[in-house]
């Protein structure tokens, strides 16, 4: 009876196994890694790096750079998050309707999640160009004069954020559009008979029931907010003055241009730390108050 | 008699495998080689038609050549490879990566490779000052291939609206100025001059602190000149071309789209790299020149682009590959080719020298500004740290161009970021 129950604890731990190794491998070690390499100072093959504890830190906290990077993150995530979210809402609810030529209307509303950032930014970069560029011509047809929107510090993160939500929204919308079309029609009936306005029904009915799905939306709203820096290789590199730098994007400078893995490991720490602390929030306090049905 | 023959037949049959062994030993000396493209246009097959020359001129060497993106990712990708075992011999980065590649010890210097008498004037047959970016500690490290200066263009159609005379473009900052003003029309329909301020903003600053007559920094690469009075004077000049005169969009002004702005005639003048200049030649529906950038002090204009590289972990049979492979692409010739059908310059005096390129530049002078210019050159921004002291000199100007700072207070900040850097190596 022993042995066959200790069989039973090594089978569990060999199907457990491919699972752990990946995540070990992938996931555990480099974070272990990271956090180990972040107490090193920078090393060069001349200059051998060497154990400098929290002197990384304590550099960063000083780094206005790295403040500026923190702020700026921080701007994007408040200014894409709720809005791709609304657009992406609204957008499924519409394209929930019978309309003619739906499909082609989801088609066109998905089709900036297909496309690839660097390609988007390179559409965009044409876009807000000054003078020559789409907004510009269309905006002088109202006699509006050209803005250097990625020149100017005070509109380049703006610019940012709404090329980020046209690129965001659509691949929420998808999540939104399937949950929408699991909702009973019951409810809508019920709703009519008891003469709801469709607002309250929005509100009181059909929001709610989403909510499992905003959850899962949101969370991946706030990594990619912090994720999604593609687009400034090709728009801004940070620029100018780096108004429009992102966090993700300082680490990459800093291990790639600069060749400091360990004030990058630094910044990875600071990053994953929020990112970690930002999920636990959203799974805890929100996740109570989500109705799973 | 037996023995003998049996003997004979062994040698005879060990030579063949001998000889099928190193004749497949020398097929096999494979060369891995990245490079970068920075400015755009179809380059990448320029690059590939000449290395598919130099295979069939060298059937025992295979190169395989590989597009790695912008200086920035060329470097990444040449030193990631290494880092991983992966081989790479030699490569095409940044001229101005020198510091960074020998601090990672990753390259090898041409003094170590080269063995004759006739390699080493080899290596004292390209321009001077095409080698200041490639010479450092009494070593050469890097090798000129796809090198730039900046180049003025210009709009004639423009200049002769604006009643200026196309065949005068502008000498001095005064000029410059003066002649910028005429061409900007008050709608906003056309911008006098744009100066690119993205991308590589220190790059275009050191040609205008070169006018201003002063170097950047010093040859040992541990010291910068960020905040003298002359450098504080030529980013006011930079910021007042937008701010005071009006000519420029004041912000910064994006490098990637600059060409598209002169081309569709929304700047009669932009200072851009000679890299561009046979796009621009293909592209422009109206009458454009090329001139050298003018002078306040003096003449004055940084050397940029990309050098190539022989890296450190190479056996010896692979760097006379590599060598001959490099000879091969600096070669008058291939350099000639290389810049007619770029704009890049050509490397050497010998390469100007080629009936190739004589006769283009007769069809096309305008081919010939950026040697010209070469006279007047210095070196592009590099020293130790350099990412970092380079950045700090790229927010200033950035800053400075924003009006967020003041010019002489963005760039004494920039300096104290630099000299806080480069303690560690004077």
């Amino acid at each position: 009876m022993q042995s066959s129950n200790m069989m039973r604890h090594v089978y569990g731990w060999l199907l457990l196994t491919p699972a752990a190794i990946l995540l070990i491998t992938f996931t555990h070690y480099p974070t272990v890694a990271t956090v180990y390499e972040s107490l090193f100072s920078k090393g060069t093959s001349t200059r051998p790096s060497r154990f400098i504890g929290i002197e990384n830190y304590e550099l960063m906290l000083e780094d206005p750079i790295f403040w500026k990077v923190l702020v700026n993150n921080l701007w994007f995530a408040l200014g894409t998050i709720p809005a791709s979210i609304g657009l992406a809402i609204a957008m499924a609810l519409l394209v929930n309707k019978a309309l003619p030529g739906r499909s082609f209307l989801r088609l066109a509303y998905f089709t900036p999640t297909i496309l690839p950032m660097i390609a988007v930014a390179n559409i965009w970069l044409f876009f807000y160009s000054p003078d020559i560029g789409l907004i510009d011509q269309v905006l002088g047809l109202f006699g509006f004069s050209g803005h250097n929107w990625l020149g100017d510090p005070d509109t380049v993160l703006g610019a940012i954020i709404i090329m980020t939500i046209w690129k965001e929204a659509g691949f929420f919308m998808i999540f939104y559009l399937a949950a929408l079309q699991h909702l009973p029609p019951e409810l809508e009936e019920a709703a009519k008979l008891e003469g709801a306005s469709r607002w309250y029904y929005f509100r009181r009915v059909v929001f709610p029931l989403l909510m499992p799905t905003t959850l899962f939306v949101l969370i991946n709203a706030v990594l990619n907010s912090f994720k999604l820096v593609d687009h400034l290789f090709v728009l801004t590199k940070g620029g100018p003055d780096n108004a429009s730098n992102l966090l993700l994007y300082y680490i990459y400078e800093n291990a790639f241009s600069y060749f400091d893995t360990s004030y990058a490991a630094t910044l990875t720490v600071v990053l994953l730390t929020m990112l970690a602390l930002m999920a636990l929030a959203q799974f805890f306090i929100l996740d109570k108050r989500i109705h799973y049905r | 008699m037996f023995t003998i023959i049996k003997t004979r037949m062994v040698r005879l049959i060990l030579a063949a495998c001998f000889g099928v062994f190193t004749s497949a030993a020398q097929a096999a000396t494979e060369l891995t080689m990245y490079y970068p493209v920075a400015v755009g246009g179809p380059l990448t097959q320029v690059v590939d038609g000449i290395i598919a020359d130099f295979m069939k001129e060298n059937p025992d060497i295979k190169v395989n050549a590989i597009y790695a993106g912008n200086y920035n990712d060329a470097r990444i990708k040449a030193l990631a490879a290494l880092s991983s075992g992966e081989p790479a011999q030699l490569s095409v980065m940044f001229s101005i990566d020198i510091y960074e590649l020998i601090e990672q010890d990753a390259i090898v210097a041409f003094d170590d490779v080269v063995t004759t008498a006739e390699d080493r004037k080899w290596l004292d047959s390209f321009y001077p000052s095409l080698m200041e970016n490639g010479r450092t500690g009494g070593k050469t490290w890097g090798i000129p291939f796809q090198r730039s200066t900046i180049v003025m263009y210009y709009n004639k159609d423009a200049f002769r609206a604006a009643g200026l005379d196309p065949e005068k473009p502008p000498a001095t900052w005064d000029e410059l100025a003066a002649s910028a003003k005429k061409l900007t029309k008050a709608d906003g329909s056309q911008w006098g001059l744009m100066i690119p301020s993205t991308g590589y903003p220190y790059w275009m600053f050191g040609a205008l602190a070169m006018q201003n007559g002063q170097v950047l920094m010093n040859g040992a690469g541990n010291e910068t000149y960020y905040d003298a009075p002359a450098t504080v004077e030529a980013l006011q000049f930079w910021k007042d071309l937008g701010a005071k005169h009006k000519v420029m969009p004041q912000g910064t002004i994006e490098w990637g789209t600059l060409r598209q702005n002169f081309l569709e005639g929304k700047t009669a003048i932009m200072w851009h790299s000679t890299g561009n200049l046979t796009t621009v030649k293909k592209s422009a529906n109206f009458d454009f020149g090329v001139a050298m950038l003018p002078a306040n002090k003096r003449r004055g204009t940084p050397t940029g682009g990309g050098n190539f590289y022989i890296f450190k972990q190479t056996s010896a049979e692979e760097r006379t590959a590599a060598m001959k492979l490099i000879k091969y692409m600096t070669s008058p010739e291939v350099s000639a080719e290389w810049s007619i059908k770029t704009g890049y310059m050509g490397v050497s005096p010998a390469a100007y020298q080629t009936a190739k390129l004589q006769d283009y530049v007769k069809g096309f002078p305008y081919a010939a500004v950026a040697r010209d210019q070469l006279e007047y050159a210095t070196a592009e921004l590099s020293t130790y740290e350099t990412g970092r002291v380079r950045k700090a000199l790229d927010d200033a100007i950035q800053a400075a161009l924003t009006d967020a700072k003041t010019p002489a207070e963005a760039l004494k900040e920039a300096q104290g970021t630099a000299r806080r850097l480069l303690r560690a190596y004077q």
